[in-house]
């Protein structure tokens, strides 16, 4: 079975594909599905000022009178660009880090392996509080920032799963046949450990959403942008409790949730298809029957039935 | 004399997304007390599936869909799970494949021996700790290394542990599954010297399986070829290498080298063993055979006795 | 076949020792460093369209020297002379390509050797890339049909475009050698290519490779741990033990008049197929003791069914038995 017939076979993965592709669905066509610009000005009367929802205003108005509904719907591009992107640059770092640090071992490989533990070590947010504070605000720099700080656990996996893929005889044959450590890096232990990679973005993906939204809520993000993070934290910052405005208060937060739920679904079940299982020779499989020699009870498949067995 | 192992039309399916795979069909074989059976064939020929089915360790996917396995004439394969326990490595104990590398790493080999034998709910810890210092000396591994970790020992050493363990419980059947492949020449030749010994000292009905025909020819005293999950040819050991009928169990002998006569000629059999999904309406091994015929393509051979013990299943042998 | 002429590879006096560790306590007690002499001393020849068994149990050192002769793994001392130029480890580019290009590997598992990713045409090809031999599509093509045809796959554009896992270990082990065989190497290092397949078709895989040499001339060094496949398949053969050369000579010599105890054990104990051969089989005691601690004088002492006082003292070197045959026992004249 291919990758993608495991994966559409999981519910779990459905599920998720069809939460994301809706988001996506919705980021791409904003404007068309947005019934406002949030970016238009606006003159506002008094009563618009935190209306509650009604038949113009599906989820109400905020507290300079547009329209949440349409800031929903905007923001989900921030939040969803600098999340992939982020992403992208995390991936990026980390895997290139991981590769070297993995194939090439030695001294490199260690410094490398020290940076990697020591960033695991900072705290990641007050890190980035600093930067930003440093570079300012805006688009890019929140990307640099969460794609910079992000790939330390990606550049652990590749690494390990460098480790263990270098030692096979295909590696071994590639360079008896004199091919540079480029090219085996490249053409033969990157696709090893692509889906390894692919599953692990999605993941991070959600991290770096969450990541974004708590800059932004914090006022870091980028001003002139609306992403829900910015959405909460005006929500907060301007009363929405006191008002009771949940409408406004409530669907970023939702919105926030709902792609990152998508995605971990998503990403989990990539990762449960392409996790290397150990791969025994054809020859020796007796780990396997000697467990079969001795009556064990089988293998709990969940936590509960181990509990419910004992 | 009755066999202490007496096997009828054992017939094994794997199922596999939804159609049923024709692992084994119709397998016919004995063993007596104290002499070696040698399940010969290579890959694919349903020799593994064969022996474990014997303690009824099949993996989920394997079905045995009929035939008897009578140990002292009872079926085992009309015996509840439960039933079976007391058979399975009391009766009948089997060695793996590479069973040398299944050893737990972080306890000490005479313990693990020790829970083997302990799995007689009666014995105490000290009759075992007393049966595993039996165990090791039979087997041949120096009392002073029994404490050891499974690390300290070598390959060959390791096995004469999982022999050990095996023997544990006193069983009548030892089964081998290629109990010396990836042992060194001496240590193969040791532990083939060790299992003979078991047979004779201990009178022990020994199974083993494996495509190495120089072991067959050294250790056992009757040999069953598979090809295609059936019987290719079965018979006692001198006549099988000496007057090989059928023609796989020819061309096979032809393909292994003799050191005694070192630059011959080495057959091989072009092609491969069918796959399970598209076996051959009539005989399996018809698409190597040299005398395929049209009968061969269309019925498969039964395995008729030709001579006193000598059965053959080849449409192309006289009976 | 084998002509007398300079050798196509020679290896003087090949030495891989992997140092252990210390640790911290080992090191301030000042402790020895311990080493595991892999090969330890290992000398021979071999000429132009020669096939040279290397014959040995595992702790014998014979894929260490294999992988050195290659130049894959560096060597602690002693020469590797291929075509006459000194093959090191960390000879640069240009240098080390040319090496490659000459001697090609075969290795031993079949289901681990091609990357299960690629094609067999992106397989077959790659040493073409990476050895920049062509850039013209045509050409590579032709030329991996060529190779393909050559070992054995019939007909080869069938393979082009399956994946390893769509063959069997014979025909994935058929493609390895077409790999190896597209850049026309002078010289293949074949490490147990056959151990890992059904003995139905070890012929077929070994028949192949003598056949490059009857029409190529290409020297072959083949590793094993199976006397009698080494019978078969070489012109002469070298046992090996505890890294070293214990005998070497022509292979009907060493097999029908051994004279090493070790090879005579060997011998004794291969199991033939023939139920009705009685044999004194010499059944060495023990086990081949680890290459860290190899035994004083002759290693082989310590289990040698002959050995008497002076061979715990005296470490042997090979001497002529006759013109071709060599052993190193001082019990034999």
């Amino acid at each position: 079975m291919t990758v993608a017939q495991e994966f559409f076979r999981k519910p779990q993965a459905i599920l998720g594909s069809a939460m994301l592709a809706l988001v996506l669905i919705i980021a791409v066509f904003a404007p068309l599905l947005a019934p406002y610009d949030p970016y238009e000005r606006l003159r506002v009367q008094p009563d618009d000022l935190f209306a509650p929802p009604d038949a113009e205003h599906f989820l109400g108005r905020d507290d300079a009178g547009k329209d949440v509904w349409s800031q929903l719907i905007y923001g989900a591009r921030v939040s969803l660009l600098v999340g992939f992107a982020a992403s992208l640059v995390s991936m990026g770092i980390g895997t290139a880090v991981g590769l070297i640090s993995g194939y090439y071992g030695g001294t490199v490989g260690n410094l490398l392996m020290r940076l990697v533990d020591f960033l695991m070590v900072v705290p990641d947010l007050p890190l980035m509080l600093v930067v930003i504070a440093v570079w300012g605000r805006g688009l890019l720099n929140i990307i640099l920032v969460i794609g910079l700080l992000g790939w330390t656990y990606t550049a652990r996996i590749v690494r390990s799963q460098t480790l263990s893929i270098k030692e096979r005889q295909f590696i071994l044959r590639s360079k008896s046949i004199g091919a540079s450590n480029a090219r085996i890096i490249l053409r033969h232990v990157l696709p090893q450990v692509m889906p390894l990679i692919v599953a692990q973005t999605v993941l991070d993906i959600s991290a770096s959403i969450l990541a974004e939204s708590s800059l932004s809520f914090l006022g870091l993000g980028d001003p002139n942008l609306i992403s829900w993070g910015s959405m909460l934290n005006f929500a907060l910052d301007r009363g929405a409790v006191s008002r009771q405005a949940w409408w406004f208060l409530l669907p970023p937060g939702f919105a926030i949730l709902w792609v990152t739920l998508a995605l971990i679904l998503v990403g989990n079940s990539l990762e449960q298809i392409v996790n290397p299982r150990i791969k025994s020779h054809h020859l020796f499989d007796a780990r396997r029957m000697v467990s079969l020699i001795i009556p064990l009870p089988p293998a709990p498949q969940s936590l509960k039935e181990s509990q419910d067995n004992s | 004399m009755t066999p202490i192992l007496d096997v009828q039309n054992l017939s094994i399916d794997y199922q596999s997304n939804g159609h049923p795979l024709h692992a084994v069909e119709d397998i016919n074989f004995q063993v007596q007390k104290g002499r070696s059976l040698a399940l010969v064939g290579e890959s694919g020929c349903g020799k593994t599936t064969t022996m474990l089915s014997l303690l009824r360790l099949l993996p989920a996917e394997g079905r045995i869909i009929g035939g008897r396995i009578l140990y002292r004439g009872t079926d085992l394969l009309r015996l509840s799970e439960r039933e079976m326990r007391d058979y399975r490595w009391k009766k009948l104990a089997i060695v793996f494949q590479g069973a040398m590398n299944a050893l737990n790493p972080v306890q000490r080999v005479s313990d693990q021996i020790a829970e083997a034998i302990m799995r007689e709910p009666q014995i105490t810890r000290k009759q075992a700790l007393t049966r595993v210092g039996e165990l090791i000396e039979i087997v041949g591994i120096p009392a002073n290394r029994a404490q050891q970790y499974p690390h300290q020992f070598s390959g060959g050493m390791r096995q004469r542990a999982m022999i050990a363990m095996a023997l544990a419980c006193e069983p009548d059947v030892l089964i081998a599954d290629e109990p010396t492949t990836a042992l060194d020449v001496m240590i193969q030749a040791q532990i083939l010297s060790l299992l003979q010994k078991l047979q004779r000292d201990l009178g022990l009905a020994v199974i083993l399986v494996t495509h190495d025909l120089g072991v067959v020819a050294e250790v056992c005293d009757d040999v069953l070829v598979m090809y295609g999950g059936k019987v290719a040819e079965a018979g006692d050991v001198e006549t099988i290498f000496n007057k090989p009928l059928h023609p796989y169990t020819q061309r096979l002998l032809q393909a292994f080298p003799d050191i005694n006569r070192p630059g011959s000629t080495l057959a091989s059999i072009a092609g491969h063993p069918p796959p399970l999904d598209d076996l051959p309406t009539g005989c399996r091994f018809e698409p190597r055979c040299h005398l395929s015929s049209e009968i061969c393509k269309r019925i498969p051979p039964l395995a008729l006795e030709h001579d006193a013990g000598h059965y053959v299943a080849c449409h192309h042998v006289e009976q | 076949m084998a002509t007398e002429q300079k050798p196509i590879l020679e290896v003087r006096n090949l030495q891989k020792y992997y140092p252990i560790g210390r640790g911290l306590l080992g090191r301030f007690s000042g402790s020895p460093e311990q080493v595991v002499r892999a090969v330890d001393g290992v000398s021979f020849k071999l000429q132009q369209g020669e096939i040279l068994g290397l014959v040995g149990e595992s702790g014998s050192g014979k894929s260490t020297t294999a992988l050195s002769v290659l130049g894959l793994i560096p060597h602690t001392d002693g020469d590797v002379l291929f075509d006459n130029e000194a093959v090191t480890e960390s000879a640069t580019g240009k240098k080390r390509r040319e090496l490659r290009r000459k001697m090609q590997m075969i290795f031993q598992d079949p289901y681990e050797t091609l990357n299960p990713r690629q094609t067999i045409y992106q397989i077959v090809v790659e040493p073409l890339e990476v050895h920049s031999i062509t850039r013209d599509k045509v050409e590579k093509h032709k030329r991996v049909i060529e190779a393909l045809a050559q070992a054995g796959l019939k007909p080869p554009e069938n393979y082009l475009q399956r994946y390893p896992d769509e063959l069997s270990g014979g025909q994935r082990q058929r493609v390895a050698i077409a790999a190896a065989l597209i850049l026309k190497p002078e010289l293949l290092v074949a490490d147990e290519p056959v151990s890992m397949l059904d003995v139905s078709i070890r012929a077929e895989i070994l028949n192949l490779l003598r056949q490059l040499r009857d029409e190529q001339q290409i020297s072959i060094l083949y590793i094993t741990h199976d006397l009698a496949t080494a019978g078969y398949f070489t012109d002469r053969i070298a046992v090996m033990y505890l890294g070293r050369i214990v005998e070497i000579g022509a292979t009907k010599d060493i097999l029908q008049n051994p004279q090493h105890p070790y090879t005579k054990a060997l011998i004794s104990v291969i199991p033939v197929p023939n139920p009705r051969l009685r044999r004194e089989r010499v059944l060495l005691q023990g086990e081949i003791p680890n290459p860290i601690n190899i035994p004083s004088g002759c290693r082989f002492h310590p289990r040698c069914p002959i050995a008497i006082d002076e061979c715990r003292k005296i470490d042997p070197r090979l001497m002529p038995t006759n013109s071709a045959h060599q052993t190193a026992c001082i019990r034999v004249k």
